[in-house]
């Protein structure tokens, strides 16, 4: 089924390309990725492997903490990464 | 934000595909004259259900029915009511159904017996459009190479490309981002990488692009009442180039062959 267009309108990245601005991936254009919890750290940190074998730190998003979801060594996550510090997470989901 | 898929997840989707494309398949070969658009409906309903998939389309945002069936001058979106097809009339069915918590989204253009020359040439170019779209969506391209593939194709034989509605990421949910234009300049947006699932659909038009929504609230239809055609696949962008994961055994372009996953490769 057809999306319906909306969301930011393509004639404003075109506008900071005039300027000669260079056409950045847009800062909510996080990466997910799925991984298991390796170890957990302080301050709700854990250290995830990702499927793609890299191991990151990743903290608990705020929809996490706040309805208490426990997280386990093991546990399989999805992770959110930014694509400028690929090496820091955010774990928006675990798994049943 | 855009989710990339792991293997395991778009082994899901294939599978998700396949049930699609089996049922979209039953309904090329149903839709003949005197077929009404709820007839095709109900067949798609149970053949998804059959396949252990959910319809996806039905109660999306309301919209009542698991296929959308658009006649003619309707570009995409169309209710299937109680219009019975006619000999000449083209048809467009889009489709989609979750099956393990994945979408795939899919949708053909064909004629209904025997149609006018315009009319299959325009159903050709979308189709070539969707192809050449497809062919674009390689890892370090930039998104908007699919869409300026797609227009450079279309416009080259004089038809419009619809502004109104665009292609779009596909996963756990059927509309994610990013939202796919059919058009633009190339070289701009995200760079594709591998693990995006993409449903490419290119709505192409014998006249204007301009289009109205009619009062129900979904049926899209050209402002000028001219022909429409769309065509549409759920494709994955892998280490060795697109996939596509909905891949039909009817009316498939003759191109399709190096887009085949690889599992169907093997079997």
């Amino acid at each position: 089924m057809a999306r319906r267009r909306g969301g930011p309108r393509p004639e404003r990245r075109k506008k900071s390309n005039d300027r000669g601005v260079k056409n950045e991936t847009p800062k909510e254009e996080a990466i997910e990725v799925e991984g298991t919890i390796v170890e957990p750290l302080p301050n709700a940190m854990f250290r995830v492997e990702l499927a793609n074998g890299h191991r990151v730190l990743a903290h608990v998003s705020g929809k996490i903490r706040m309805n208490f979801i426990r997280i386990l060594p093991g546990d399989r996550v999805l992770v959110e990464l930014s694509p400028y510090d690929l090496t820091h997470g955010r774990i928006t989901y675990r798994y049943k | 934000m855009i989710a990339i898929k792991s293997a395991r997840e778009i082994e899901i989707m294939r599978r998700s595909g396949k049930v699609t494309a089996a049922v979209l398949s039953t309904l090329i070969k149903t839709a003949k004259a005197g077929v009404t658009l709820r007839e095709l409906d109900r067949i798609a309903e149970k053949g998804i259900l059959e396949r252990g998939g959910v319809p996806t389309f039905k109660g999306y945002h309301g919209f009542p029915a698991s296929i959308c069936a658009s006649v003619n001058e309707v570009v995409v979106h169309g209710i299937p009511g109680d219009y019975a097809l006619k000999d000449g009339d083209i048809l467009s069915i889009d489709i989609g159904s979750t099956f393990e918590n994945y979408v795939s989204d899919s949708a053909v253009t064909f004629g209904v017996g025997t149609v006018s020359a315009a009319a299959e040439r325009l159903m050709r170019v979308t189709q070539e459009c969707l192809m050449l779209g497809i062919a674009e969506m390689q890892k370090g391209n930039r998104l908007s190479d699919i869409g300026h593939a797609v227009q450079e194709h279309a416009e080259s034989h004089g038809y419009g490309v619809v502004r109104a509605l665009v292609g779009h990421g596909v996963g756990q949910k059927m509309h994610e981002e990013p939202q796919v234009p059919n058009w633009g300049e190339p070289g701009k947006g995200i760079v594709l990488r591998p693990g995006l699932v993409l449903a490419i659909e290119p709505m192409i038009t014998e006249g204007t692009w301009e289009v109205e929504t009619l009062k129900d609230g979904w049926t899209v239809v050209t402002a000028d009442g001219k022909l429409a055609a769309h065509f549409e696949h759920t494709v994955a962008l892998t280490e060795d180039g697109p996939r596509i994961l909905t891949l039909r055994d009817v009316l498939e372009h003759d191109d399709v062959a190096r887009f085949r996953p690889k599992e169907e490769i093997a079997a």
